[in-house]
């Protein structure tokens, strides 16, 4: 039996699938949550009567994960859902989202918080076009692990040589964007072969099966080589007997660690002090990291306030009023060029202007389009935005939580568009023939 | 500066690395300092059940040693159990709070809300805090609710937008991306705010359990007079139950969420320490709301149509 102290103990980690209902998806999701005892019998039974009641013979293990109505009626994910299970080795939290191009955005939304990100191919077809477009949200985003499940091994008769050239294939092209970690694995995520269990029809395979490899992919990173970044949330003042002149800055470390003692600077005003105490939830530590949420206590007593940004002062980013950006249209109306929006970036927010939509990126096989005039939803684009005022921001290379951003309307208050600050891709954009580019629809 | 490391990763074996409720309180925080900061009038959903307990106790942490800049709002059915009212008002007592309090019988006694013919009160909770919200115009509203309750809720953000008629629209949700919560609402409008999101059920007794918070009796096992109704153990009492050809029984149980007397079921337990429950629900083969509440069972999309028409 597993005490409370070793349930305790283990670490969290967030991921997404991506891949469409014909990849199998929601069986595989299905799947995971089934054979690691997630799936629990009142709803395991309600899934059977829902798939007895349509003539289907087994248990339709994607109705697990379709939650609302519309999803069950049309047989397809609209949303992100999220799952939760557990192993003895780790919690799991599962960003799980649909395929088709036209649910870019949720693809998007998923993977901004996933450290990894399953892709599903089916085995028959290889790698196609939706395989691709995953692929470069993965690189666009920046998560640092991507797992190739090919799926539907049982369907080419657990052909090694299937699964290699797919496998090869895929790791090439990730590798080219800039995916820095990419593990392939075949199988049946119907039979359950490799899925938990090793498959019993693929010896020549010897690596993990998915769920092993999500127990024992590496969350912690380097902190040492992250620029330290708090976002000011909320300025703590007692002002009782006890606490007379206690003046804590809350917030959720960003990135990096924060030390007693440390020389920092608060942005944008630019002036500098030091960290006096770092307060954990009530208790006092020598040093804190990301994401703990932390109240910082300053040596000066300087004017901060939410928005601010606390950074080591030997390692302040510049501040702009003149952000360049790879962006993914979230909402139904367009962004257009001139469009008066606010600006979240960390704790601030800011009026802001599309000053220029130089151009729009087809995901399938990254064909630049110049000068699109707009983004419609779920493109992806690079813009120009002036904000303002200046902010400190990071590349999103260097810093997903502060070189992120969203575009919100004013008017209606709808969150219009997600912001990556930078280049947009880890190797250099790869630039396609203009010859070759099919991808022009004006 | 290696103790130091050493001392930080204690509990996972990695420096640096977070272990799964530091992660998911971490989170929690930083929620509740986003909307003190964002918005003008939070309010706390504080039924006295454990969820919203575990909320009240990450909020007195984010904002230690400050008190914390949100007051409570309790929805009374009038079908409590009454040691969670004593535990209720006590809280409100330790940490000085301030409780609003959205009464479904007063509803009813005013003529404008009807008792159902099965005498279930939960769905008619959703008037009540809905007028409560708008009179006292709170612009966010925090509840307990977790997307590992039920699948619909699997699907809903951590800032939820209500209209002025605190309805849930599911293909109108704004997609969350990284930790950047988007808060704007209109006047009216008010934003339904989950910091537990992420959390299971077996988090949220893990976490009671390491922060050694207190919780009402009823969640440890007890005797108590029961009786059977649609395959749960439902507590006999003035509300209307038992009915006829129901007959009340004396059994050692528990309860695994509070609600409604009316509808929340009890299970058969004799775990009475948190290290006994934290053992039966790890164990457990059934889903908290699979076991314990009538009102999920009417349908495939029972909770679905109740968010969207106001509830929690």
């Amino acid at each position: 039996m597993t005490t409370t102290a070793e349930l305790s103990a283990t670490t969290l980690l967030r991921f997404a699938t991506a891949g469409s209902v014909d990849d199998g998806k929601s069986t595989l999701v299905g799947r995971l949550l089934h054979d690691s005892k997630s799936v629990l019998t009142d709803q395991l039974e309600a899934v059977e009567r829902v798939s007895a009641s349509r003539g289907q013979e087994g248990p339709d293990l994607a109705l697990l994960t379709d939650g609302l109505r519309a999803e069950r009626e049309q047989g397809i994910t609209i949303d992100v859902a999220y799952r939760y299970f557990a192993t003895a080795k780790r919690r799991f939290i599962l960003a799980d989202t649909p395929g088709h191009v036209q649910y870019t955005r949720n693809m998007v939304t998923g993977a901004s918080t996933a450290e990894l990100t399953v892709i599903l191919v089916d085995a028959r077809n290889g790698v196609v076009e939706q395989t691709r477009r995953h692929a470069a949200i993965a690189a666009l985003l920046r998560v640092p692990h991507a797992v190739l499940a090919v799926n539907k091994m049982d369907l080419v008769g657990y052909e090694e040589k299937v699964f290699a050239a797919i496998a090869e294939e895929f790791t090439a092209y990730a590798t080219e964007l800039g995916v820095p970690d990419v593990t392939a694995i075949p199988i049946s995520a119907l039979a359950g072969d490799n899925v938990v269990e090793p498959s019993a029809h693929m010896d020549w395979y010897g690596g993990p099966t998915v769920l092993e490899h999500l127990e024992t992919v590496p969350v912690s990173h380097d902190l040492a080589h992250c620029h330290a970044r708090l976002p000011v949330q909320y300025v703590i003042r007692p002002q009782t007997a006890e606490h007379p002149d206690y003046r804590g800055y809350a917030g959720q470390i960003a990135a990096g660690t924060f030390r007693v003692g440390d020389p920092v600077t608060v942005l944008p005003s630019g002036r500098a002090t030091k960290v006096a105490g770092i307060d954990v939830l009530g208790k006092p530590v020598d040093v804190a990291y990301t994401p703990q949420s932390v109240t910082l206590l300053l040596e000066d007593d300087i004017d901060i306030s939410r928005g601010d940004l606390i950074v080591p002062s030997k390692d302040a980013p510049a501040t702009t009023q003149d952000i360049e950006a790879t962006v993914c249209h979230v909402a139904d109306q367009p962004l257009t060029v001139g469009h008066r929006v606010l600006l979240k970036h960390g704790t601030r927010t800011v009026k802001a202007i599309v000053k220029d939509i130089p151009s729009r990126l087809t995901l399938d096989d990254l064909s630049l389009h110049p000068h699109p005039g707009q983004l419609v939803a779920n493109d992806i684009g690079r813009v120009k935005v002036r904000t303002a005022q200046a902010l400190p921001v990071d590349s999103y290379a260097d810093s997903r939580r502060t070189g992120s951003f969203i575009l919100i309307d004013p008017s209606d208050g709808t969150t219009l568009t997600a912001g990556m600050v930078g280049e947009s891709f880890a190797s250099p954009e790869p630039v396609k023939d203009d010859s070759e580019d099919d991808g022009w629809d004006f | 500066m290696t103790t130091t490391v050493a001392a930080v990763s204690e509990g996972t074996g990695t420096p640096y690395t977070l272990s799964h409720l530091d992660a998911l309180e971490s989170e929690a925080v930083h929620i509740f300092r986003e909307v003190a900061g964002e918005f003008e009038r939070p309010v706390i959903l504080f039924s006295g059940g454990k969820d919203s307990i575990v909320m009240l106790h990450l909020a007195l942490k984010a904002f230690a040693p400050a008190a914390i800049p949100f007051s409570l709002l309790h929805v009374d059915t009038g079908h409590n159990f009454p040691e969670v009212i004593e535990y209720r008002d006590r809280t409100v007592a330790q940490h000085n709070l301030r409780l609003h309090v959205a009464s479904v019988q007063d509803y009813i006694d005013r003529g404008v809300l009807k008792e159902r013919p099965d005498g279930t009160r939960n769905p008619l909770q959703t008037v009540p805090l809905t007028e409560k919200i708008q009179s006292e115009k709170f612009d966010a509203v925090f509840g307990g609710g977790r997307r590992d309750e039920e699948k619909a809720r699997a699907k809903e953000r951590v800032f939820s937008l209500r209209d002025e008629f605190s309805q849930w629209d599911p293909r109108r949700q704004r997609p969350e991306l990284w930790q950047l919560y988007n808060g704007r609402h209109a006047p009216g409008e008010h934003v339904r705010v989950f910091p537990l999101s992420n959390w299971t059920e077996l988090d949220v007794w893990q976490y009671i359990a390491r922060e050694g918070i207190e919780l009402p009796e009823i969640y440890f096992a007890h005797e108590r007079d029961v009786f059977q109704r649609a395959g749960m153990w439902l507590t006999a009492g003035e509300w209307g139950g038992p009915k006829e050809g129901e007959t009340v029984e004396k059994r050692l149980i528990r309860y695994r969420t509070v609600g409604d007397m009316s509808c929340t079921g009890a299970v058969d337990s004799d775990a009475v320490t948190l290290e006994q429950v934290i053992t039966e629900i790890a164990a457990s083969r059934l889903t908290e709301r699979g076991a314990t509440r009538a009102d999920d069972k009417l349908s495939e999309a029972a909770m679905e149509d109740r968010k969207r028409e106001g509830y929690f």
